[in-house]
């Protein structure tokens, strides 16, 4: 069980917490304006890498706030926590760091 | 009955109280602080069961957890299956009793309580013996707040099983004195019979408590009798020690055939000799402190056979001086016996000059050197290393919150566990934050300065006889042999995970504890590897077997999920109601009065609704009261149909859908005022309909000025139903005009009702039922008071209570559907005949652009109809599907859709049912068929609205 | 007191034995016709009925790591095809009938035993889902059955139907057909087989890119070297985005951990399969007589074949809720598999945009039982170019046109 850094709370328990899977998906501007394809995309689609993915979660029994982390999924470690909105950071050579 | 095999002083045992025990129907006695098997071999006992697969008799092998062979059924105090004798702490009235490799279940439950306790602590040290107090005593004078959790009912760990001196002290009398001295330091917490099974990220390891276990009959039945604690640890000290492992020889699995270090341990810790006469094999220097032990404690040992070339000459020496033959360069090849070893056969090696000889002896002692305890170090994604001098997998590179100290990293001498112990917690302690003050004081010892690695010997050479069954054991547990190694191999099969599925070796009770490096030596040796490029097989958790109920701990009956209850709960259970689980809410299914079935009730509950009044307890809808400038606009989105522009006092109906366009919830949404909305959802999907306002709000438009607040518990939600319900609500809202004209449908008023000193309310006019209602909003306070006045009130009406069965009946008549049953995430708002809840005019909703995919716009997508079958008075089941013919072909058969909900009805005077139906909305009018058992029922499809289609009665 | 059971048999002796010959190990050779991606029981089987079915024999079968050693080493063994939607129904229904003659036609003994499944209601709307799905099974020509609570009390004596618990037993559907196998068994027979009919098995070889030439398959590189290939079936399972995404090509999955455990060996106490969605946990007794449990996915996607342990914890607790009598069994061992979960719970196997590139992902937690199906329908998809009728439905374009087989209900958690 790991513990998850809220960056309102601190490091709490993971089952304090919701997943929300990919982060940086944007709900699209205008909807109506897009292909089937493209709206599936959005719907259907997320990145699934073996490595660090930048994802959301929420504090669901904790602050009950959303916000990302940059987790590797290969050893579940938490490489960054942010704020929902903001940027994925640099993680520099942290990609090639974890194996 | 005298202990034969019991030496008249020595060992931790309480040799002034007897304990009474019974195992395989035979009765013997032992004392406080012996296992069941000390407590056997003191009473000469070594045959404890028999083997899985041949049924040959099997002994006790090893002297703690990871013994392959003692395996044995507890009867009394408790039934529970398969433990060994050498993990269970005697106590008087236990029954117990070998097994044939399959445990029994009790019949009756348990009446056990388990629990579970968490912990933070700097430093988590897994071993108490002489590494592992080091390390704690180090980090807990810096400090550190440690814990420190061993397996044994006493720290010491191998100190226990020897008599060497530390210093001044001996080893025994040191470890219970460092233990005192952190019992006694403030934010130390030792914990004994305690056994860390996982090791899991960040710091979290898991171990079990056995509390009472011990105690027998004697166990209080109010305390829990095992706990999971979970250890939350900035920095963790592995100290798990190592075993002592086998060499593989033929017929190496007679009850008598023990290993030499656990042989010793019997000898100290329990005061027992293990036999009469013993013969020792072994590989390494540490058999023959064994061996000089036993014998100076009156035991005849015969001969020490060392398959090395050279014996080694101090110990050598010492042990011609007590008689015993040394035979260097002599293996065992074979033993003579039955239910106990008779003979050992012993044979020079090749290159060895000398006579195979046999010799007469009850007990073999075998030792082929240690392998460190590594699983919780590689459950901690710690990397093992292979060290060919010690034919073992020893730790890696050193993790950065997870150390290993003492002869778990492969050291043999008791100096180095002690400063690796020292080094470790200080280590430990300093990464945690913690400056430990001054070094501890590491006593000097005698014993094993001089230890060396032995020699790495996996089996005894030779071939097997043509025909003869295999008897050199590999995994005793499993009855596998080295055979079954060699077939594996030559099957084609290179790695190990499959050599251990082809053989089943390391997948039993133990876990391969004793036969897993061997079996990686045989494979590497047979195919001509090298170890270090083979991969141990995963080190999976738990170390060690742990109760299911020990892990479910308290989650278990009214625990294991809460339930919730409405304020009003206390009424319906005094009226008898029966009730419903939805999600985790009790809710009133039915109110049956005396002698009635569901069905007579349900009538009579749907008739006082269209008939008189009616009243249900509505509590457990979802209210999300939502505030804020953009709360409109935020609910336009959210809703197929436009809530910005619904006006303050008005009510709206509103459907939701998943971005895929399908229903996800539905339920009315109030508007408070300009930046003020309450939302009401279905009662199973309000904390889901919360969680998707929170995620879009807080992730996709943070812009907008919107708070949502689950509200759902402080209201009593009190739908007041029927013709008369007017009537009674005017009765108790005296200021409120309830005509048709001032408060008319799908609009909302503040009043005071006359109960008690008054009790504020917000009415709702709103109807799942068709007919003129009230939703009378109540804190929940008050909600039992306003219900019975409600109930006093209407009492010349023949008001009546009803359930979710009867909301059902009645919805259903008027065709509403209910999300979850006329819905199963593949159904839109469009198929359930919902297409004036969609907006045209909005530029968007989440799930608007679904709904214009191909799929989306087929005609033959199933949608909501009614059903009425020919016959009206069957009535469908729920569930059954629809066809198009009146004759079944051959399966598979086309199927037209289901039937979603089904029904009496009163107001029709007959059976109806809604179903979902390919292109039903064209159907209308057509006969389908159902099938129903053998018989095909004919179905008439009509519009879902069965009952006062115009919506006359809503208005009264 | 009880004494000691005979050992005239000992529980352990009627296990039958692996062959003495399963398959060599190879070297790779340069060039095969068809390269199956993933040494699990999808590939092993599709490699078998393409050289068996469709006379394609000269293929490799790239395994990372050792053969079967992923999902398939992992499963928790369950074989049922009491699906709800017709399209799910024909295919593993078309696997449920292949498994009853596998035996005979692998000539391996995979000790595959009909004992039932039951999938237990907790709720009305359980109730009304279960008889839905049963009826639909019946005519699709599935065997199922609705069963009270005293019916599941007569197939499995230790279910705990009591009214008084927290979520009662309301009933359950039946499925007597379905059963259990065992896993290395089943992979392993189909190996020796694919193997005798000249089917290449490369362990320890992992597929690091993907070769293709205007828009068809040329290669694939690996640790090996670079293997050139006519067609390429992925059957990677947890790992079918990551290989895809080498070929350009997006898929809606996630890959999540699943946790499965057995217990020591008990004398027999459980006779069939239980399965219960609303409690999260699985149970069946193997054929040695432990208890194997399988609980629900963990939430996160990952690749670590490792889970958190409070899911282990919930489904201890669940299954002490249906078993009391489980209390002091003993939990063993736990491990996790990788699941590739797609939305709508079904599987996507067919063509790819790229020529000669096959796609067979998103079995989720269910993909055991398909294992001779679907090895069936994707290998004459890769021999005919065209996918089997079974698997038609199950494109990747559905999730573009909307036409998707949501299994939700029937496949979410349990299987």
């Amino acid at each position: 069980m790991q513990l998850i850094p809220c960056p309102w709370c601190g490091p709490r328990e993971e089952t304090e917490f919701h997943y929300g899977g990919q982060a940086h998906v944007a709900y699209p501007q205008d909807p109506a304006a897009l292909t089937d394809e493209a709206w599936a995309r959005y719907v259907f689609f997320r990145d699934n890498p073996s490595g660090p993915f930048a994802e959301r979660w929420s504090h669901s029994a904790g602050c009950r706030r959303w916000f990302n982390a940059v987790r590797d999924t290969r050893t579940y470690d938490l490489l960054a926590v942010y704020d929902a909105g903001e940027p994925m950071p640099d993680l520099g050579e942290r990609d090639e760091v974890v194996s | 009955m005298s202990a034969t095999f019991r030496l008249p002083t020595g060992g931790l045992i309480d040799r002034d109280t007897a304990l009474r025990f019974t195992f395989n129907g035979r009765s013997m006695t032992g004392h406080p602080g012996d296992t069941l098997a000390s407590a056997l071999l003191a009473n000469g006992v070594h045959a404890i069961g028999t083997s899985v697969k041949y049924g040959r008799p099997r002994g006790i092998v090893a002297a703690g957890s990871e013994d392959p062979t003692s395996l044995v059924q507890i009867e009394q105090p408790f039934p529970e299956p398969m433990l060994t004798a050498t993990t269970v702490e005697l106590y008087d009235g236990l029954v117990a009793h070998g097994l044939p490799g399959q445990g029994r279940l009790a019949s009756e439950p348990d009446p056990a309580r388990y629990d579970a306790k968490h912990v933070h602590c700097d430093v988590l040290v897994v071993g108490a013996g002489p590494a592992g107090l080091v390390a704690a005593l180090t980090a807990a004078r810096g400090g550190a707040r440690v814990v420190v959790v061993d397996e044994q009912n006493q720290a010491g760990g191998a100190l226990l099983g020897t008599r060497e001196y530390l210093g001044e002290r001996l080893s025994q009398d040191w470890a219970a004195d460092i233990a005192a001295e952190l019992r006694n330091t403030p934010g130390v917490l030792v914990l004994d019979r305690t056994t860390a099974f996982g090791v899991y990220q960040d710091g979290f390891v898991l171990a079990l408590q056995r509390r009472t276990d011990h105690l027998g009959f004697d166990a209080p039945a109010d305390a829990a009798r095992q706990r999971v604690w979970r250890i939350r640890a900035k920095q963790t000290v592995l100290a798990t020690g190592a075993h002592e492992r086998p060499v593989v020889f033929a017929d190496n699995d007679r009850p008598g055939i023990m290993l030499a270090g656990s042989a010793r341990t019997f000898l100290h810790r329990y005061g027992v000799l293990p036999g009469t006469r013993a013969v020792v094999f072994t590989t390494d220097d540490s058999a023959y402190r064994a061996a000089i032990d036993l014998a100076r404690a009156g035991m005849d040992v015969a001969m020490v056979v060392d398959a090395r070339p050279a014996a080694p000459s101090v110990l050598a020496a010492r042990c011609s001086a007590r008689g015993i033959q040394v035979r260097a360069g002599h293996v065992v090849t074979g033993t003579e016996g039955g239910a106990r070893i008779t003979d050992a056969h012993v044979a020079p090696l090749p290159g060895t000059e000398g006579n195979p000889e046999t010799v007469d002896c009850d007990t073999l002692l075998v030792s082929g050197g240690w392998n460190p305890v590594v699983h919780l170090f590689s459950q901690a994604r710690g990397t093992l290393r292979y060290d060919s001098e010690l034919g073992a997998f020893v730790p890696g590179e050193e993790l950065p919150t997870v150390r290993v100290a003492g002869s778990a990293t492969g050291a043999l001498d008791l100096t180095s566990c002690l400063r690796q112990g020292r080094d470790a917690g200080h280590a430990a302690a300093l990464a945690a934050g913690f400056a430990p003050v001054g070094e501890v004081e590491l006593p000097v010892s005698g014993a094993r300065t001089d230890e060396r690695p032995g020699m790495v010997l996996w089996r005894v050479p030779g071939e097997l006889r043509e025909g003869a069954p295999d008897t050199r054991f590999v995994d005793l547990q499993r009855d596998a042999t080295v055979s079954d190694v060699l077939r594996a191999t030559g099957a084609g099969l290179r790695s190990l995970e499959h050599v251990k599925r082809y053989t089943t070796i390391g997948t039993a009770h133990d876990q391969g504890k004793t036969s897993g490096m061997i079996t990686a030596g045989l494979v590497a040796e047979e195919l001509g590897v090298e170890l270090s490029e083979q991969r141990p097989t995963t080190f999976r958790p738990p170390y060690t077997p742990v109760s299911f109920a020990a892990l479910a701990g308290r989650d278990r009956g009214e625990l294991h999920d809460p339930a919730r209850v409405t304020a009003l709960h206390p009424w319906h259970v005094a009226r008898g109601a029966l009730f419903e689980d939805v999600g985790q809410w009790k809710r009133p299914w039915y109110f049956p009065r005396t002698g009635e079935d569901m069905d007579t009730a349900v009538l009579r509950e749907c008739r006082a609704a269209r008939e008189g009044v009616a009243l249900m307890d509505g509590s457990t809808l979802g209210k999300i009261d939502l505030q804020g400038r953009d709360a409109g606009r935020f609910l336009d989105m959210l809703y197929t149909n436009k809530m910005s522009a619904l006006k303050v006092g008005r009510i709206r109906y509103g459907v939701m859908c998943g971005v895929d366009g399908m229903v996800i919830d539905d339920g009315t949404v109030i508007r408070l005022a300009e930046d003020r909305f309450l939302v009401t959802t279905t009662t199973g999907n309000a904390a889901m309909v919360l969680d998707w306002m929170e995620e879009w709000l807080q992730t996709e438009w943070p812009h907008l000025d919107v708070y949502a607040t689950s509200v759902t518990e402080h209201w009593a939600t009190i739908p007041l139903v029927g013709p008369r319900s007017r009537d009674v609500l005017a009765e108790l809202a005296p200021d409120l005009d309830v005509g048709n004209e001032a408060f008319g449908f799908m609009t909302w008023r503040d009043t005071v009702l006359d109960v008690g000193a008054g009790v504020p309310a917000r009415v709702c006019r709103i109807s799942f039922s068709g007919e003129l209602a009230y939703e009378v909003n109540v804190t929940a306070w008050h909600g039992l008071a306003v219900w019975e006045a409600l109930m006093a009130e209407g009492e010349k009406y023949g008001i009546t209570p009803y359930g979710t069965e009867t909301m059902h009946v009645l919805r259903a008549e008027k065709g509403y559907p209910i999300v979850g049953q006329e819905t199963d995430a593949t159904v839109t708002p469009q198929d359930l005949g919902m297409s004036w809840a969609v907006s045209k005019k909005k530029a968007d909703f989440i799930g608007k652009r679904s709904h214009t995919r191909a799929e989306n716009n087929r005609p033959d997508r199933k949608q909501l109809v009614g059903l009425l079958p020919v016959d009206p008075e069957i009535q469908l089941p729920e569930g059954a599907q629809v066809v198009g013919t009146d004759r079944l072909p051959d399966p598979p058969v086309p199927m037209l859709g289901h039937i979603t909900s089904s029904y009496r009805s009163a107001a029709l005077d007959r059976t109806f049912a809604l179903a979902v139906v390919r292109s039903g909305h064209e159907r209308v009018g057509e006969t389908l068929y159902v099938p129903v058992g053998d018989d095909l029922v004919p179905v008439t499809v009509t519009e879902s609205v069965l009952y006062d289609r115009e919506g006359a009665r809503r208005d009264g | 007191m009880t004494e000691p059971a005979s050992p005239a048999q000992p529980p352990g002796a009627h296990l039958p034995d692996h062959p003495d010959f399963l398959w060599e190990d190879l070297e790779p050779r340069t060039f095969y016709d068809v390269v199956i991606v993933g040494g699990g029981g999808h590939g092993l089987a599709t490699a078998y009925y393409l050289a068996k079915v469709h006379g394609i024999t000269n293929v490799a079968v790239l395994e990372k790591g050792w053969l079967a050693g992923g999902n398939m080493a992992r499963n928790t063994t369950i074989i049922r095809s009491n699906y709800l939607w017709d399209e799910s129904s024909g295919i593993y229904e078309h696997s449920l009938k292949l498994w009853e003659g596998l035996e005979e036609d692998l000539g391996y003994p995979i000790l595959f035993d009909q004992r039932g499944v039951l999938n237990l209601a907790h709720s009305l709307q359980d109730v009304r889902d279960s008889v839905r799905r049963v009826n639909a099974n019946r005519l699709n020509g599935v065997d199922a059955e609705w069963l009270d609570p005293r019916g599941v009390k007569e197939v499995c004596p230790i279910v705990n139907i009591a009214e008084d618990v927290r979520y009662p037993v309301l009933g359950a559907t039946y499925q007597p057909r379905a059963g259990i196998a065992k896993h290395d068994y089943v992979a392993w027979g189909y190996a020796r087989a694919a193997h005798e009919m000249g089917v290449d098995l490369i362990q320890n070889c992992e597929v690091t890119g993907i070769e293709t030439v205007g828009d068809r398959v040329t290669a694939v590189e690996t640790t090996r070297g670079r293997i050139a290939a006519g067609r390429v079936g992925l059957c990677a399972a947890g790992h079918s985005s990551v290989l895809a995404e080498m070929a350009g090509i997006r898929l809606p999955l996630a890959s999540h951990p699943l946790q499965a455990l057995v217990s020591e060996l008990l004398e027999p106490v459980h006779p069939t399969v239980v399965m219960s969605n609303a409690v999260h946990v699985y149970v069946s007794q193997a054929h040695k007589g432990e208890l194997v449990m399988g609980a629900g996915i963990d939430s996160y996607n990952g690749y670590g074949q490792r889970g958190s342990f409070h899911i282990i914890e919930r489904q201890m607790s669940a299954a002490l809720e249906l078993f009391p009598i489980f209390a002091r069994a003993h939990l063993l061992r736990t491990w996790a598999g990788i699941v590739d979960v797609s939305p709508d719970a079904s599987p996507i196997v067919g063509l790819t945009p790229v020529e000669g590139l096959y796609l067979n992902c998103g079995w989720g937690t269910g993909g055991f039982k398909a294992t001779p199906g679907v090895g069936d329908c994707f290998a004459h998809t890769i021999a005919h170019d065209k996918p089997h009728a079974f698997n038609e439905p199950f494109t990747l374009e559905r999730f573009t046109t909307g036409a998707l087989v949501d299994e939700h209900g029937a496949a979410a958690v349990a299987h």
